[in-house]
């Protein structure tokens, strides 16, 4: 068997193409175990994480939760708001009291950049990095890569749009390098003031016009617009927005037949994305949701299951 | 107690050349600069400086320090800062008004003078804030401040955000005698940035501060002293559009002054990389481009001095998330070699290179120093310039170890150094002896 040698997941941009199938393919199995009757596997019993969320979470939070369930870990979960780091304890300080109860793993999202990597540093617990600050987001990526290779059956050669705030978006930033990495075509879009600086760095097209940066793709992947940390200098109203940047079956006319619509959620129907889409027959973005829990108990297993002990060391 | 520099090379600034020259100090000034073989003198009291192989230069100004007392003593007091200083092979620092409380008055500026004399090791000149409390409200009160001491005055960390305040700290500064050394960033632009704007911030996703945020204001001191005539000094130059605008202006005839740092001209921003906080600076360092500007700068003396913008913090504001760290590095310990570095890559020759570390910031603040002639106050340097060493974290003096050069290879360094004709600090004390 390949070995997954890695103490942490901090971004896919430490992952290689085999870890990447080796993820995806351990996802397949774990999926399999999610439709069963009796959906827990002894595979993780004796080991704990604990799920660090200094940012409101539910999807990602209750995704790791239900992974770590299914395979028989002990979990306990941490907000901001109910820890000492209201108190004005240092993340490196929380950390080294957490890594003192001797868990496993640790699954932080923070508003930092680079807080995981900090954290991994720091502390002999593996870290999952479910989201940090602008940076990345691997675990959604791992997600969305599962979802369009079993949507499509492959991910070499296929063509990909992700429309939205590019510049503060950890999801694009995460899904841009891991579909690179497995030879997918990436094209971005979004109001000139929602791209990076530099976009050319990251490999991909820049199309500011949504309507021309779908056509043709296999994949249309919208983002949410963060109403919760936009400033009022990207953008003058999330009506103007709606109706120039916004996802519409009027915009789908462009497309190819047989791509799919994917979203991070959560939502803003009417917003990037208009509702009938949302709910309509080329939207995959439930399964998106079931198929987080599966990629997210390969990379579990992967990380502290069985026999992985000797990496840990 | 008579000194005797005896076999160095002497690096004279102004008149640009390298000779090798016994030194001899007597009550804290230099009483005679000879060839080298000529003095024998037989008496008791003499101490002898071996200098064969190593050069001799004026101390060091360093016009852009942060000291941190009053106030922030945890990071650096005056006496550490000071032992730093003439580690590093300065014999004076003009320390910047972020303090607590600022230095916008009499009382502070005073303080400061006299923690640098009970520290004793070498000069300190206050440069005092422009506006009250750093607010950019009003200004201080220039005339006592500069009675008291200062010899510049500077908002640095945040700059004067009122244009027509600016103005008239430019106006009434000269009448004044004081230096005016402004901190040029347009904080709306910069907002919430952590590092210079480019690939990097891009690719590893952090808040860029745009190359802009700092010409725009570079461009509008420019303009401000073209309007009154009256001199503006420009602290550390960080991109290549700075550089462009100085020039300009200095073509021009405006009476603009710069300086850069030693991490701008040596450093870039992948050092950021990593989340490294012992590279997060404001300015930030920024693309290999802009180094490559800032390097012509100086040879080109578009940018006057190199000063080290010294700004020590505790592991307690560096061990942080990389946005939550505080901006800042310490410099006075590695300004030498990293500027003979620019002199090895043919940048500089040893004389500007002297130049811009002495008797360039010695003349834009209007202090005694920064020469070696007979008659002028012993302050002077003897350095290694080919010593070749790792920087080690337990190596340095200052309270701060927030630097980026820990565990690089650094070449040149400070032997002994001498203020006001007394030896206060020497790396190897075999070399002086009693004859």
């Amino acid at each position: 068997m390949k070995g997954f040698n890695h103490k942490d997941l901090l971004g896919m941009e430490q992952l290689s193409v085999s870890d990447i199938e080796l993820i995806l393919d351990t996802a397949e199995s774990m999926k399999e175990i999610s439709q069963r009757d009796i959906k827990k596997v002894p595979t993780l019993r004796g080991k704990s994480i604990i799920n660090f969320f200094y940012e409101p979470s539910t999807r990602t939070r209750a995704s790791f939760e239900m992974a770590a369930k299914r395979l028989s870990a002990d979990t306990i979960s941490l907000s901001s708001s109910g820890t000492s780091m209201t108190k004005g304890e240092t993340l490196i300080d929380t950390a080294k009291n957490l890594q003192a109860m001797n868990p496993d793993l640790i699954v932080l999202r923070h508003s930092s950049s680079g807080a995981p990597h900090l954290l991994a540093s720091e502390v002999r617990a593996g870290i999952i990095n479910a989201g940090d600050g602008t940076n990345e987001h691997p675990t959604q990526a791992l997600l969305d890569l599962f979802t369009i290779k079993e949507k499509k059956g492959k991910l070499q050669g296929l063509k990909v749009a992700i429309i939205g705030d590019i510049k503060h978006s950890r999801v694009a930033r995460s899904n841009i390098i891991g579909l690179k990495k497995m030879g997918a075509e990436v094209t971005i879009s979004g109001p000139p003031t929602m791209i990076p600086m530099m976009s050319g760095s990251l490999g991909v097209n820049v199309v500011n016009n949504p309507s021309e940066a779908i056509k043709g793709k296999d994949v249309i992947m919208v983002l949410r617009i963060q109403l919760e940390r936009q400033s009022k200098l990207l953008f003058p109203t999330l009506r103007e927005y709606s109706t120039y940047f916004g996802i519409s079956r009027e915009t789908l006319k462009n497309t190819k037949e047989g791509a799919i619509i994917m979203h991070p959620g959560p939502i803003n129907r009417g917003v990037e994305l208009a509702s009938d889409v949302a709910d309509g027959p080329f939207s995959v973005i439930l399964e998106q949701v079931t198929n987080g829990v599966a990629v997210r108990m390969a990379l579990l297993y992967l990380l502290i299951g069985g026999h992985k002990s000797d990496v840990m060391d | 107690m008579t000194l005797w520099i005896r076999g160095g090379d002497l690096v004279d600034p102004i008149k640009g050349y390298i000779e090798k020259q016994d030194i001899i100090i007597e009550d804290g000034r230099i009483s005679r600069i000879l060839p080298s073989g000529v003095f024998s003198e037989k008496a008791d009291r003499i101490t002898v400086i071996e200098a064969s192989g190593r050069l001799i230069i004026p101390g060091m100004i360093d016009m852009h320090v942060h000291l941190r007392e009053p106030g922030y003593e945890y990071k650096e007091t005056i006496e550490t800062g000071s032992m730093a200083g003439v580690a590093g092979g300065f014999t004076g620092l003009a320390c910047m008004p972020n303090t607590d409380p600022t230095n916008d008055n009499v009382s502070v500026t005073e303080f400061i003078l006299r923690q640098a004399a009970k520290a004793g090791k070498l000069k300190v000149y206050p440069i005092a804030a422009i506006t009250k409390g750093r607010k950019g409200e009003s200004l201080a009160e220039f005339g006592d401040l500069k009675k008291a001491g200062a010899v510049g005055v500077s908002d640095d960390g945040s700059p004067v955000v009122n244009s027509e305040l600016m103005r008239r700290a430019l106006e009434y500064a000269r009448y004044h005698e004081l230096t005016v050394i402004s901190h040029c960033e347009e904080i709306s632009l910069s907002a919430e940035g952590v590092m210079h704007e480019g690939m990097v911030s891009t690719k590893i996703g952090l808040k860029g501060i745009p190359s802009a945020s700092e010409e725009i204001m570079v461009e509008r001191e420019i303009s401000l002293a073209r309007l009154t005539g009256c001199p503006v000094h420009i602290a550390h130059v960080s991109t290549a559009g700075s550089v462009n605008a100085i020039r300009r202006a200095k073509e021009d005839g405006v009476p603009v002054t710069a300086e850069t740092a030693p991490h701008y001209f040596t450093l870039d921003h992948t050092e950021v990389m990593g989340y490294n906080t012992n590279a997060k600076i404001n300015p930030p360092l920024r693309t290999a481009e802009d180094v490559a500007f800032i390097k012509k700068g100086l040879a080109e003396d578009v940018i006057d001095v190199i000063a080290t913008d010294h700004a020590p913090h505790s592991l307690l504001e560096k061990n942080l998330e990389f946005d939550k760290a505080a901006f800042g590095i310490i410099g006075l310990e590695t300004a030498l070699p990293l500027t003979l570095g620019l002199v090895r890559e043919g940048v500089l020759t040893i004389q500007t290179a002297v130049k811009k570390l002495t008797h360039a910031p010695s003349s834009i603040l209007r202090i005694d120093s920064g020469v070696i002639q007979e008659g002028a106050i012993a302050d002077l340097a003897v350095i290694d310039p080919e010593f070749e060493y790792t920087l080690h974290e337990e190596d340095i003096i200052s309270k701060g170890k927030n630097t980026p050069f820990i565990g690089k290879k650094l070449r040149g360094r400070n032997i002994l150094t001498i203020t006001e004709g007394q030896i206060v600090w020497s790396r190897d004390s075999k070399n002086i002896g009693c004859r």
